[in-house]
């Protein structure tokens, strides 16, 4: 009976179409498996020399060290100057991208007219599309001499934190304001209605209505711009220089973790050597701090979906 | 409405604009500014020569092959892969399971990950290491693929989920299987918004500097690359390398390399936008 079926099978090439349907599925799930498997080589990549790294320079003199000078004759491998570098330089860009990024939301979200909304769009999209090269470019050789030099005139260094901070910060708006506008549109017209209905006025209704309850998605668009800015590099690589200062001024020079990654990389120093393998142990710092903002963004912004969409 | 409130709607409407105004004024300054530093430079030669410690000789041609090299072979790395991965989370993943969700969230996250990261990670697999490939042509582009497959993969999805049910259900009613529907159904119906997407990944990878930088591109190349194995530059590595000279004749160089480097984007968003107006369907 089995037998007989199966053989009815054969004749309408089910068995064969069910096998192929089947091999088809395999590798589609294979070609998705491929990105699980970058996760896991980038995570292999870092770890082992960090290791390494870790072993010759000791984890606490490496994340307590407050001197950063791998390339000396005796190397001191402490790594808050970068890692302050690196917050000073984001911290600039998040006060430029946040305000600016969210007014641009909520005036697209609420206030601008479809046609307006065409003619605006446009312009973050290509804000966003320049590569970062081009910033850092336009931060050393004319936001640095042209902008700040006259207002802050000589303590400012031709490298220096706050150039490259804001330069980043405009790079920025465009995802503080995409992520932040998607959540605004996804509140339910009949909130903003009953808001009006009630006798509230346009701007009550924007910040008062419609924020709050966005607010899970703006949220997100805040730490995904941050996990952006501490991961940026060209920007800071041209116009932030490349000496670790343990300061709180911007207007000096400071040097970031991604600075530090790309210079050494690109030839400071020889394979094989404690200060090569800094930039994996650097590396790995930058990604736990980005992984642990990626997570928290991919959180919030699932929260406002599970709840409008 | 009191008059205070009209004051005040007024006054918060104009801050709104504001943020718009000063966005746009600050990339218009950006590209006047670039362009009026690099015009000067342009010109046939500019685009024919190699690089040379001479300003007024040097040009951009290894560089601009070395970025079309790249991006060919980094679309044919993508496309297939990143369109693979979103068939199969959008048409056969079951979300209730744990590793359809991992993959999910891994695809978010990778697309978050600083691109210097995924340098690390080509001279560490791919330069180096199990792939040992060398600083070449090839180990660019599959660097530059893995930092932009999230990309490829999040665009193609909502592509995907944009075609209607109905013509699924229409497919397999007439007895088709379910790869025949997608394959035959779903992907034709899709092509435009992942055609956008690919584009738009395409162009992320061209002005990628770091990870390119990490991975070891040389910064002077005097001749195009002559296949997958060449060493190679690129256009932002070029650039990059340009500014990092003090002398004003080199940065007026890196201002023309940029010029074209836009024009190469430019004609890409533009090609994205054609299609997307042009083939735009509503169900």
């Amino acid at each position: 009976m089995a037998a007989h079926a199966a053989a009815v099978e054969d004749v309408l090439g089910v068995a064969r179409r069910r096998r192929s349907e089947q091999a088809v599925r395999a590798l589609l799930a294979a070609a998705a498996g491929l990105s699980v498997l970058t996760t896991t080589g980038i995570v292999v990549s870092l770890l082992e020399e960090t290791v390494s790294f870790l072993g010759d320079a000791g984890i606490g003199a490496f994340l307590t060290g407050t001197d950063w000078s791998p390339l000396f004759a005796e190397p001191s491998f402490g790594v808050l100057p970068l890692v302050t570098g690196t917050l000073l330089v984001s911290a600039i860009a998040l006060a430029v991208a946040v305000p600016v990024g969210l007014g641009a939301a909520v005036y697209l979200a609420e206030y601008a007219s479809p046609r307006v909304r065409r003619a605006v769009k446009p312009v973050l999209e290509l804000l966003a599309g320049v590569p970062t090269i081009v910033f850092g470019y336009f931060a050393l050789l004319f936001f640095t001499p042209e902008v700040l030099r006259p207002v802050f005139g000589e303590p400012l260094s031709g490298f220096n934190a706050l150039s490259a901070g804001i330069v980043m910060g405009f790079m920025i708006v465009p995802t503080v304001a995409s992520v932040s506008e998607d959540a605004m549109s996804a509140v339910p017209a009949a909130l903003r209605e009953g808001a009006f209905g009630l006798g509230a006025t346009k701007l009550q209704v924007s910040t008062r209505v419609v924020f709050p309850a966005a607010l899970s998605g703006i949220v997100a668009s805040f730490v995904l711009a941050a996990s952006r800015a501490v991961g940026e590099t060209m920007i800071v690589v041209i116009a932030a220089g490349l000496q670790p200062n343990l300061t709180a001024d911007p207007r000096r020079s400071v040097e970031t973790m991604t600075t530090f990654i790309a210079a050494t990389a690109k030839g400071d120093a020889p394979v094989g050597t404690t200060a090569y393998e800094a930039i994996f142990a650097v590396g790995t710092l930058l990604f736990v701090m980005t992984f642990a903002m990626n997570l928290v963004a991919i959180r919030f912004v699932r929260r406002y979906r599970q709840v409008y969409e | 409405m009191s008059a205070g409130d009209r004051v005040r709607g007024t006054l918060f409407r104009a801050l709104l604009l504001a943020c718009v105004v000063l966005s746009a004024a600050m990339l218009l300054t950006l590209l006047v500014d670039v362009a009026l530093d690099g015009a000067g430079r342009l010109s046939a030669s500019f685009l024919t020569s190699a690089p040379s410690f001479r300003p007024d000789v040097a040009g951009i041609w290894p560089a601009l092959m070395g970025t079309l090299w790249l991006i060919g072979i980094c679309a044919v790395f993508v496309v297939p892969v990143g369109v693979a991965t979103a068939v199969y989370l959008e048409e056969y993943a079951d979300g209730s399971k744990w590793w359809n969700r991992l993959i999910e969230v891994n695809v978010q996250n990778l697309a978050a990950v600083p691109s210097i990261v995924y340098g690390i990670l080509g001279l560490a697999f791919i330069v180096r290491g199990p792939l040992s490939l060398g600083p070449v042509v090839m180990a660019g582009a599959l660097t530059l693929g893995l930092l932009v497959l999230p990309v490829v993969v999040i665009a193609a999805r909502e592509a995907i989920r944009a075609v209607p049910p109905s013509i699924r259900e229409g497919s397999l009613a007439v007895g088709a299987t379910q790869w025949q529907t997608i394959w035959r159904q779903v992907l034709p119906a899709a092509v435009p918004g992942i055609a956008t997407g690919v584009i738009l990944a395409l162009s992320r990878a061209i002005g990628e500097t770091a990870p390119l930088i990490v991975i070891g591109a040389a910064s002077f190349v005097a001749f195009a690359p002559s296949g997958p194995s060449s060493v190679f530059t690129a256009l932002p590595v070029q650039v990059f390398e340009w500014i990092s000279r003090p002398q004003q004749e080199f940065h007026e160089l890196a201002a023309a390399g940029i010029l074209v480097l836009m024009a190469v984007l430019v004609a890409m968003n533009g090609a994205a936008i054609w299609l997307r107006t042009r083939y735009e369907s509503r169900w």
